[in-house]
């Protein structure tokens, strides 16, 4: 079985739960930005959480079943087609063998996750099929997805079509999102005006949105406490000596667009960092358009255990229905 | 030095030896880092190692993050007693130097640079008080330099240079970070130099480039075939000055499979350095000429 790719969409790669262990090499995780939906469509076709799936942001691509199988789509809102036929998210259907997949306009969200029973079988880059196309890991010769690629894919279950996640359980980003921060890290280098104002601001997604970091634009800039710059530092007072950053952390060069890594971040560098997004809220990023109004919201870390609780509970539900 | 601990979010915990970066913080990160991995706690994922700190990566549902800071901090009297001592490697490193690649990128991307005229090295001289660029290029590979960080992108070493602080280069970073470097680049910005283990974007002034891969995903490259990194925090490096026909030899020597980069095993110890810079570089790069 294999998935031919008869367009790619706009930059469509392969991403399963990522390669913890290396970010001291400069190795990012990687892996799916919304593991959320990620883990809800490979329960919807009855594989591993795990399973290496297909993350396309805001635009589908085009893909040929070579053999029957059972696919979801979850995450965005991407109207899809099989054959020409409407076919609904978040519920996994079965394939027949020359069936095409399609998609539409992007409706909500960012990032859609396909995944297909028995899960993308590509070589695994230090124990991760996640492309990570700096480092040239992962995906297919490191790469994303392209026209004419075949993508060989496992031995799956094929009984598990027409299982479906309830709509309260498709965890999606409010309007305007909020993202919620647990200051920390170098928070102390902000004025106290300058830490209120973070929070009271509203901001937008910029044009600059990617895998590595998304960046926020439309708050004010930040001032810094006044200090004589540490040796090693640089010279501006967003300057640190070079450390590794967080992922999820904001670092705000020159004090103007805070930028927020994510999966595929840069594993350290010299800009401060003023807290970061806490992990419940990851997913949430990955569904974010450029221009998407955006509210960052102060929690203490009783509030982000909290938060990261409350989003193992709804995975849990998941998969008690599916199973 | 006053170690600074705080949160990055519920999966981080985030320890600063010092603001400023020092070989003595260097050292205690390396040290506090080592002692976290030894203490084997339940739940860390990452121990990242940086400059004049580190960061540990946890799951916080296997150790709740107030108990993993505790056990954290537990560790730092262990650090400052430890020895200040290393056994390590001391690598030399071809470098050639305002070589056309760099050079051509150099004046692709003047606008963003601080001194649009001139090139990253002329810069570098000026700012830092040398009469030309051959005595600043003199200046950065005379002396040795210690690998105080791996990272930023796969597999790039952060280089510090094993000199007194008054003898430290210092270049700031372009006013806007290049959308391209070429992949060898070996770089400078604040009081680290660097070697760019890929092609891609990048805000260090660019003074050379070394025909060593250092990064090689598909583990081709005959010294890369047991891990794709080279570098890992605390080995020891020493640029060697070559001119276009000894680079070109060793890209050959490289596509071939013979290039073997000179090594020699080196035990480094902090207190010895302090007393001796000089000294002890001399006898670090003995080591080194007789590998």
């Amino acid at each position: 079985m294999a998935l031919k790719i008869l367009k790619p969409g706009l930059s469509t790669s392969i991403q399963d739960l990522g390669r913890p262990g290396y970010f001291h090499l400069g190795i990012p995780i990687s892996g799916a930005m919304d593991r959320f939906a990620l883990r809800a469509a490979n329960m919807l076709v009855g594989n591993p959480e795990d399973t290496a799936a297909l993350e396309a942001v805001f635009m589908g691509p085009q893909i040929e079943f070579t053999e029957g199988a059972v696919v979801a789509v979850t995450g965005a809102d991407l109207p899809m087609t099989l054959d020409g036929e409407p076919v609904a998210g978040w519920t996994s259907f079965a394939v027949k063998a020359g069936q095409t997949l399609g998609f539409g306009f992007l409706k909500a969200g960012a990032r859609a996750y396909i995944a297909v029973s028995g899960g993308i079988t590509t070589k695994l880059d230090l124990g991760s099929r996640s492309t990570y196309p700096i480092g040239s890991l992962g995906g297919v010769g490191g790469r994303a997805i392209a026209e004419g690629d075949l993508l060989p894919v496992g031995a799956g279950d094929l009984s598990t079509a027409g299982r479906s996640v309830a709509e309260e359980l498709r965890r999606m980003p409010d309007t305007p999102a909020k993202l919620r921060v647990l200051p920390g890290l170098y928070w102390n280098r902000l004025t106290e005006a300058a830490g209120h104002g973070f929070f009271e601001d509203n901001w937008t997604v910029a044009a600059e949105a990617d895998r590595m970091g998304y960046r926020f634009k439309g708050g004010r800039a930040l001032e810094f406490v006044d200090r004589e710059q540490p040796f090693g530092a640089g010279a501006d007072p967003s300057n640190i000596v070079d450390g590794c950053y967080s992922y999820g952390s904001i670092q705000v060069p020159g004090g103007t667009e805070p930028i927020v890594l994510h999966r595929d971040a840069v594993s350290g560098g010299g800009y401060f960092t003023l807290g970061a997004i806490v992990s419940a809220d990851m997913d949430l990023i990955g569904q974010l358009q450029p221009n998407t109004s955006v509210k960052f919201v102060k929690v203490d870390m009783e509030q982000a255990l909290a938060a990261r609780s409350d989003r193992k509970a709804m995975l849990q539900k998941i998969r008690d229905a599916l199973r | 030095m006053k170690t600074r601990y705080t949160y990055g979010g519920d999966e981080h915990i985030y320890v600063e030896m010092d603001e400023e970066m020092s070989l003595d913080a260097f050292f205690k990160s390396l040290s506090m880092s080592n002692a976290v991995r030894d203490a084997d706690i339940p739940g860390v994922t990452e121990i990242c190692p940086a400059n004049a700190s580190f960061q540990v990566k946890f799951d916080p549902d296997v150790t709740a993050p107030d108990a993993m800071m505790a056990r954290i901090k537990e560790l730092e009297s262990k650090a400052d007693n430890a020895d200040k001592r290393l056994s390590t490697r001391i690598i030399e490193i071809p470098v050639y130097y305002q070589d056309p690649w760099t050079h051509e990128t150099v004046m692709r991307f003047r606008e963003r640079h601080q001194d649009p005229t001139g090139t990253d090295l002329e810069y570098a001289a000026r700012i830092n008080g040398f009469d030309s660029v051959e005595t600043f290029i003199e200046a950065h590979h005379a002396q040795p330099w210690f690998v105080s960080m791996v990272g930023f992108v796969a597999g790039l070493p952060f280089l510090y240079q094993l000199v007194e602080r008054d003898k430290q280069l210092q270049v700031p970073k372009y006013l806007r970070p290049r959308t391209d470097t070429p992949k060898h680049t070996v770089g400078y910005g604040g009081c680290f130099s660097c070697i760019y283990s890929v092609r891609g974007a990048g805000g260090y002034q660019m003074f050379g480039i070394t025909p060593m891969p250092i990064y090689d995903p598909e583990q081709k490259v005959s010294y890369l075939k047991d891990f794709m990194v080279f570098f890992k925090p605390g080995d020891i490096v020493k640029f060697k000055p070559v001119e276009r026909e000894e680079y070109d030899r060793i890209v050959k020597a490289v596509e071939d499979g013979t290039y073997a980069p000179r090594i020699a095993e080196v035990d480094f110890d902090l207190e010895d350095f302090n007393a001796d810079m000089a000294g002890t570089n001399a006898k670090l790069m003995e080591a080194l000429d007789g590998a």
